[in-house]
């Protein structure tokens, strides 16, 4: 069922919008090739931050740092009552989709995605996305070096997600 | 505030190297990030490109307009200074329309076009506006009403209900995304005062 939601949304939107052009009119090709000029400007805008950024995200992953701060912070997470496997993942997301993905999927693959580990890891993967990748590309791309209170008030949300998860899968599940 | 993040980082995997021994690593992964970024850029144009092409038909067909209409009583709430500016808040609905429904790959752009109109409206082009804080930190929460990504592989690691977490998924969404928005508003109203 849900795979064939994922499988209509996308391509159904494409051809509604192209479809209700033509109905009003549109000279679509015109208007998708004068878009599409914007979007190549944009990436070559992009280019030297998004460089620099996964630079810097590739060496924090493959340092070994994440995990020496997730082993300093798994007696906070027993307090608030999280599973301390669920750590790295979380201090992961907001710098690194890509690598919260891949714990994940080994949170799934050695605990099962039925357990409660796997499922608090579900719901954390579900209500996370990357923060810092977001704050960097969306100002970078109009220019912006001064993002004010943004980055914290989005780690603010994914410490919220941290805590919450644990909470909402006890809540509707047990 | 790359500035400080970005040197942060590099140091700190620097030393976290020193003192897991992780150093090839390290040095490999100067290299491999270079590359993986050109991967990731390649993978932005195409959908830049894309979905600035889109955007646009959608647009000149008065589609954004009528997102804009159906999702106006909440954006007036959150963005009550963009009342009158019907530009970027045609962009902001495509993006949490894209968002809601789980098309990342197509909120971005989206989101980008968002930022140039509200950058447009900005006094201080090279310090965030209010409605930009809040629209990016609702863009670093998750939005999407079904977790595809997660229930697919939780499909494939032999989940016997794959979207029993959903209810826990939205709460918890729904949670982090208020505590955003309150933050990022917390924020504007502070810096107001101190002006």
């Amino acid at each position: 069922m849900m795979d064939i939601i994922g499988e209509w949304v996308l391509p159904l939107m494409v051809v509604s919008i192209i479809v209700f052009g033509l109905y009003k009119k549109v000279r679509v090709f015109d208007c998708f090739m004068e878009g599409a000029k914007k979007g190549l400007k944009t990436v070559y805008d992009l280019l030297p931050t998004i460089t620099g950024l996964v630079v810097a995200v590739t060496m924090l992953k493959q340092s070994g740092g994440m995990e020496l701060i997730a082993k300093a912070f798994s007696p906070v997470a027993a307090l608030l009552g999280v599973p301390e496997d669920t750590v790295p993942m979380a201090l992961l997301s907001p710098i690194s989709g890509g690598g919260s993905l891949s714990l994940f999927e080994s949170v799934l693959k050695s605990d099962g995605p039925d357990s409660f580990l796997g499922q608090v890891a579900s719901v954390l993967m579900g209500s996370t996305d990357t923060t810092l990748y977001a704050v960097t590309v969306y100002y970078a791309a109009v220019g912006i070096k001064n993002t004010r209170h943004t980055l914290y008030a989005g780690l603010a949300a994914d410490f919220a997600s941290f805590v919450l998860s644990p909470l909402f899968v006890r809540l509707t599940l047990y | 505030m790359m500035n400080y993040v970005w040197p942060v980082m590099i140091i700190f995997a620097f030393i976290a190297s020193i003192i897991t021994g992780n150093m090839a690593a390290l040095s490999s992964a100067v290299i491999q990030g270079g590359q993986d970024a050109v991967q990731l850029l390649l993978r932005l144009v195409a959908m830049l490109c894309l979905w600035g092409g889109i955007m646009e038909t959608a647009e000149k067909a008065g589609l954004t307009a009528a997102f804009s209409r159906l999702l106006s009583p909440a954006l007036k709430l959150i963005f009550p200074r963009l009342k009158k500016n019907e530009y970027a808040l045609e962009a902001i609905s495509m993006n949490i329309t894209a968002n809601v429904l789980g098309l990342g790959n197509a909120a971005t752009p989206l989101g980008l076009e968002a930022m140039r109109r509200l950058q447009q409206l900005n006094p201080d082009a090279s310090k965030a506006s209010d409605e930009m804080v809040v629209f990016v930190v609702m863009n670093t929460a998750a939005m999407h009403i079904i977790p595809t990504t997660v229930a697919t592989l939780r499909g494939q690691y032999g989940s016997q209900s794959p979207m029993t977490i959903m209810p826990a998924s939205m709460l918890t969404s729904a949670c982090a995304l208020t505590v955003a928005v309150f933050f990022a508003k917390l924020g504007n109203r502070l810096g107001r005062k101190s002006k």
